[in-house]
């Protein structure tokens, strides 16, 4: 893929899908969720029934797009990224304590990585619960006090997360342009993720190679190694 | 805290935090009905009514299963009796008030779980329209429709002859709002709150129970609190 030299490929087309697709899906269920529990909001739309069958079904989709974005490695690449902690993850973490402006990260910085792991584990628990209030005969009636406690709960928490990650998006224009295109400016990828920025191209002679090869044995007998 | 382990490929922190929430959320089920009544204790003896704003706070919820409802007033509500009765009638809202009153102080409690406690209801005993209207032989239900158009509810007529079933005209003690289903709303005390059908605008005797609308959805019909719907509630009535 051709691209401009100062611009770096963040996320590929699965990697954005999934992300879209679990944001319309979430924003559609806090939506409903407040037609149905928001008094101004229920006098205002009505129409129960609709709005619980939106709701219940958005919810049940919820954990779709990821499952089958795991048939892209770009996607399984950033599962596996986002869930472990490595010592630039630490250094961060005291770097935004200390108001420092030098944040190491690689590709996912550690508030990013907590960040993806809260929404994997308040989705798996909402709709957990939501399961459990829905299958009204399959358990026992204190089970849905105590799902509905829960998903209560869970359901504002997650509001407010969202509402968090979605300001820190509208203060980033480039992270917006990262997730809208894939595309990000390679000196914002400096700054904001300096140990995921791969090396620029050595020279302007090659521009047309991804690496430089120069650790690596040449095939087909060319020039002698040093 | 600087640990490397697993060929040092990280620490596995995505994997505490998830099944972290996963134990935060089970012992939250688990321990949610105690949290629930402390949740509500607290909020009783909250002058500010701040608490009103937590999740799964009390308070009477706003359910309508249209987009919207008209409105009605003394001018413009009447309220049908007909069906298996010897004297159909049509009623307005001065005469609804003209007959005798009875208030009734209980819990309401919603199926999906809300619970306002001590709440007034006043209204004319539905036994007494019944009476009024002359029920025939044959009866045996009771169905009910509202001027939104869709909601439906029914009783068996045994079930509407008690006397905590009203055709509710005030809420503490003020006339019921349009919010609440006025100006004249079903209020069934010892049943789930579904069946206090709101926007109460017919009354038809029929010989045998149709269930309403939500219990064409899967609800009970005879929805005793605390004895139906899978539910433990502490009966209201």
């Amino acid at each position: 893929m051709r691209r401009p030299p100062d611009l770096l490929l963040r996320f590929t087309r699965a990697e954005r899908l999934v992300h879209r697709a679990t944001a319309a899906l979430m924003l559609t269920c806090l939506a409903t969720a407040g037609c149905l529990y928001l008094p101004p909001l229920a006098e205002l739309v009505g129409r129960r029934r609709l709005v619980v069958t939106v709701h219940v079904w958005c919810g049940l989709a919820l954990p779709v797009p990821l499952l089958l974005g795991l048939a892209f490695r770009a996607v399984r690449a950033d599962v596996s990224g986002l869930s472990r902690f490595v010592p630039a993850d630490r250094a961060w973490l005291r770097a935004v304590r200390a108001r420092a402006s030098r944040r190491p990260a690689g590709k996912f910085n550690a508030g990013q990585k907590l960040y993806a792991q809260w929404t994997l584990g308040s989705m798996l628990v909402i709709v957990g619960t939501g399961l459990v209030m829905w299958l009204v005969r399959l358990t026992p009636p204190a089970w849905r006090t105590g799902a509905t406690f829960v998903h209560d709960w869970f359901a504002a928490a997650i509001a407010v997360v969202i509402a968090g990650h979605v300001r820190m998006a509208v203060r980033d224009p480039e992270a917006r342009r990262g997730m809208r295109t894939g595309l990000v400016d390679r000196r914002w990828a400096e700054r904001e993720h300096p140990q995921w920025v791969p090396a620029p191209a050595p020279d302007q002679e090659q521009p047309t190679q991804e690496q430089p090869v120069r650790e690596q044995p040449v095939r087909g007998g060319g020039a002698p190694r040093p | 805290m600087s640990e490397q382990n697993e060929e040092g490929r990280g620490t596995p922190v995505g994997r505490r935090v998830v099944l972290g929430l996963l134990g935060l959320g089970a012992a939250g089920v688990a321990a949610g009905p105690y949290l629930l009544r402390a949740q509500e204790a607290v909020a009783g003896r909250d002058p500010t009514g701040l608490t009103g704003l937590l999740p799964g706070g009390g308070g009477f919820r706003y359910y309508s299963v249209v987009a919207s409802v008209p409105t009605r007033d003394a001018d413009t509500y009447t309220l049908t009796v007909d069906g298996l009765v010897e004297r159909p009638g049509r009623y307005r809202l001065a005469d609804l008030r003209a007959m005798p009153q009875r208030r009734i102080v209980r819990d309401v409690q919603c199926v999906t779980g809300w619970r306002v406690p001590d709440t007034p209801f006043e209204g004319v005993p539905l036994a007494h329209l019944l009476d009024a209207a002359g029920v025939t032989a044959g009866a045996r239900a009771v169905r009910f429709s509202c001027f939104d158009g869709e909601y439906t509810e029914s009783l068996t007529l045994e079930q509407a002859r008690r006397d905590d079933v009203l055709v509710a005209l005030k809420l503490r003690d003020a006339p019921i709002s349009h919010a609440h289903g006025g100006p004249v709303r079903l209020y069934v005390a010892p049943m789930y709150f579904y069946k206090s059908a709101k926007w109460l605008s017919g009354i038809t005797v029929t010989d045998t129970v149709r269930p309403g609308y939500w219990e064409e959805l899967g609800y009970d019909t005879d929805a005793w609190v605390g004895r139906s719907n899978g539910r433990d509630d502490a009966p209201t009535a």
